[in-house]
């Protein structure tokens, strides 16, 4: 598994990690003040066509970071499902959007750079600050009325290479372009529009436009891990959990889990719809082998003590779903040690074990017949569990979660 | 260049006895390039991007929660914060958000930027300017609760690892003030 980004909580303790956001959160303010963001007139200025340094510190920082990032990714040093993606909620980001241009080029400051220019004793800045903190209290007590619109148009974590269905490192490519091709539009602009005494922009723009435009093909031609690399990457550390039996938990102890109120317990049931429609455990979503990968994302945005266990008739299918959602990085999955038929024979009262085959009719298929697609409307689909005293050896430990669930702006 | 608050002549003394003159703002490239690092050593570090209205959301709640706790346990978007015997500084965006005041403070101070004035347009009277900065702030903060994040948290840290929300947002923000620039040239130029 990619080292970076670090455990922080694990490694420095929860007050501990603050000192690195401390630290970043200076270097932010710093560079944010030597680019002039705290003079209002100067980003302003972008909106006249006058001085287009927002646009270029803006877009040089996002390609820079990009590229870094994918590359670090594409090498293996960063977990790019551990980072922080901001969902997409459509409509109320470009509407919050839109208002916020109004804000800018009525006030001058975004938020971020509202806070160095007050730092910097800069008094339209430190009014900016306190209109931003009485927006946020407006928006506090008036979201309750249209909660609706606030969370309408949702589609999770989305990234532009699943919108076009190209490859990451295409995209990647594309946005240095463009972005170049911004700086070259904003040059020109500032020649007619701009102060005609500016100083004249550096040469070595060219080599460091040149640099990234490199640096985003050779993104682009290392390509980003797989799932198969991924797994690569974690197989022998996780083939002897297998092998160990570390990761199998008894039925027992998945009726305990259901029954306890500090976990999230999501069944994940990879087997045939059929099967599924068959008999499957009360609250178990139905999720076929080939659409898990798909599920990654979401399972990211799950809370810290979410357990997900996954299930098939024995534990084939199970364990590759396994496998996918333990090299995609997913804390806290495990597998229902045999299967849905091991669930029936601990559960089961006698009429339904009768129905039970003397051999399974194949490898990982259901060895219990059933006359009807009852699905979940059977008793052994929700075990009392006061009515088993089972043994077992509970295996489920809870791992830190390390992909943030909410970002810089909760 | 810098638009004083005060008499000019009474400042311009001021800036003789402190012998400091503001240094230049570096190139907008460079600036954005250790932008650039910055944000990418803050996802590759923490896992996280940066921020700025979280914070200041955080210590807007922290004071809504001394003065109207109960007020706070009652509206569902605020308990995730402060809800019951949550303290709502006790996050990393909070911490952030003090360490970027203070990193603007070291380099206004070290680039002899730190000065008290009001930037404005040649048309503007200080008073003015300040009227529409807290007008533009609260369209700010309004809009960025909405659209779940700044400049910054959205645009900046979203954009660089590729969210489709993020870039519609980006674009909807240079649209929202373009669209609206001439109508208030006044205040600028």
């Amino acid at each position: 598994m990619p080292p970076f980004p670090l455990p922080l909580t694990d490694l420095l303790g929860h007050y501990g990690s603050y000192i690195i956001y401390l630290i970043i959160g200076f270097s932010f303010g710093y560079v944010l003040e030597i680019a002039g963001f705290g003079n209002s007139k100067k980003l302003a200025a972008q909106f006249y066509f006058k001085d287009m340094t927002v646009l270029k510190v803006m877009f040089s920082a996002i390609v820079v970071a990009m590229v870094l990032i994918f590359a670090a990714s594409a090498m293996g040093l960063l977990d790019y499902n551990l980072i922080w993606v901001n969902p997409t909620y459509l409509w109320p980001g470009i509407i919050g959007g839109l208002i916020m241009g109004v804000g800018f080029i009525v006030g001058g400051f975004c938020p971020g750079t509202s806070l160095v220019a007050a730092a910097t004793a800069k008094l339209d800045g430190i009014f900016f600050v306190f209109g931003v903190i009485f927006g946020i209290f407006l928006f506090g007590e008036t979201v309750g009325s249209f909660d609706q619109f606030f969370n309408s148009s949702y589609m999770g974590r989305f990234t532009l290479p699943e919108l076009f269905g190209l490859p990451t490192g295409v995209v990647v490519v594309g946005v240095v372009a463009m972005a170049l091709f911004m700086f070259w539009g904003a040059e020109k602009l500032e020649g007619i529009y701009g102060d005609k005494d500016a100083p004249a922009a550096p040469k070595w723009r060219y080599a460091a436009a040149a640099t990234l435009f490199a640096g985003a093909i050779i993104v682009l031609f290392i390509g980003q891990p797989t799932t198969e690399d991924r797994w690569a990457g974690v197989a022998d550390e996780k083939i002897a959990a297998l092998e160990a039996r570390e990761v199998q938990i008894h039925p027992g102890e998945l009726l305990d889990l259901l029954h306890n109120r500090s976990l999230i317990v999501n069944m994940i049931d990879v087997r045939e719809e059929s099967d599924y429609n068959l008999f499957h455990i009360l609250d178990a979503k139905n999720v076929p082998l080939d659409e898990v990968p798909d599920m990654v994302p979401a399972l990211h945005f799950e809370p810290a003590n979410a357990v997900f266990v996954m299930m098939s008739n024995d534990e084939g299918a199970a364990t590759e779903a396994w496998k996918t959602l333990v090299a995609e990085s997913v804390p806290n999955v495990y597998i229902l040690e045999g299967g849905i038929n091991n669930w029936l024979t601990t559960f089961a009262d006698e009429d339904m074990q009768a129905q039970r085959l003397a051999t399974a009719p194949g490898n990982d298929t259901l060895i219990y017949a059933f006359d009807a697609a009852l699905g979940a409307r059977y008793t052994v689909a929700e075990p009392d569990p006061h009515q088993y005293e089972l043994e077992f050896i509970p295996k489920v430990k809870l791992e830190t979660k390390r992909a943030p669930t909410s970002g810089g702006c909760g | 260049m810098t638009t004083y608050t005060q008499n000019p002549d009474k400042l311009e003394g001021k800036v003789v006895r402190s012998k400091r003159v503001a240094k230049d703002y570096v190139n907008p490239y460079l600036a954005g390039i250790l932008l650039g690092i910055v944000l990418f050593g803050a996802f590759f570090v923490t896992g996280n991007g940066l921020g700025a209205s979280g914070g200041l959301n955080r210590i807007l709640v922290f004071f809504e929660d001394i003065i109207a706790p109960g007020h706070i346990d009652r509206v569902s978007y605020l308990i995730a914060m402060a809800g019951g015997d949550k303290n709502a500084l006790d996050s990393w965006i909070v911490i952030l958000t003090i360490g970027t005041v203070l990193g603007g403070l070291v380099s206004g101070f070290i680039n002899g930027r730190v000065k008290f004035e009001t930037n404005r347009g040649p048309r503007m009277t200080v008073r003015s300017r300040w009227l529409f900065a807290f007008i533009g702030g609260g369209f700010m903060g309004f809009g960025a609760r909405m659209a779940r994040g700044c400049t910054s948290g959205q645009a900046l840290s979203g954009g660089a690892v590729l969210s489709v929300g993020s870039w519609a947002f980006m674009f909807a923000v240079f649209a929202g003030a373009y669209a609206l620039a001439y109508f208030v040239r006044r205040l600028w130029n």
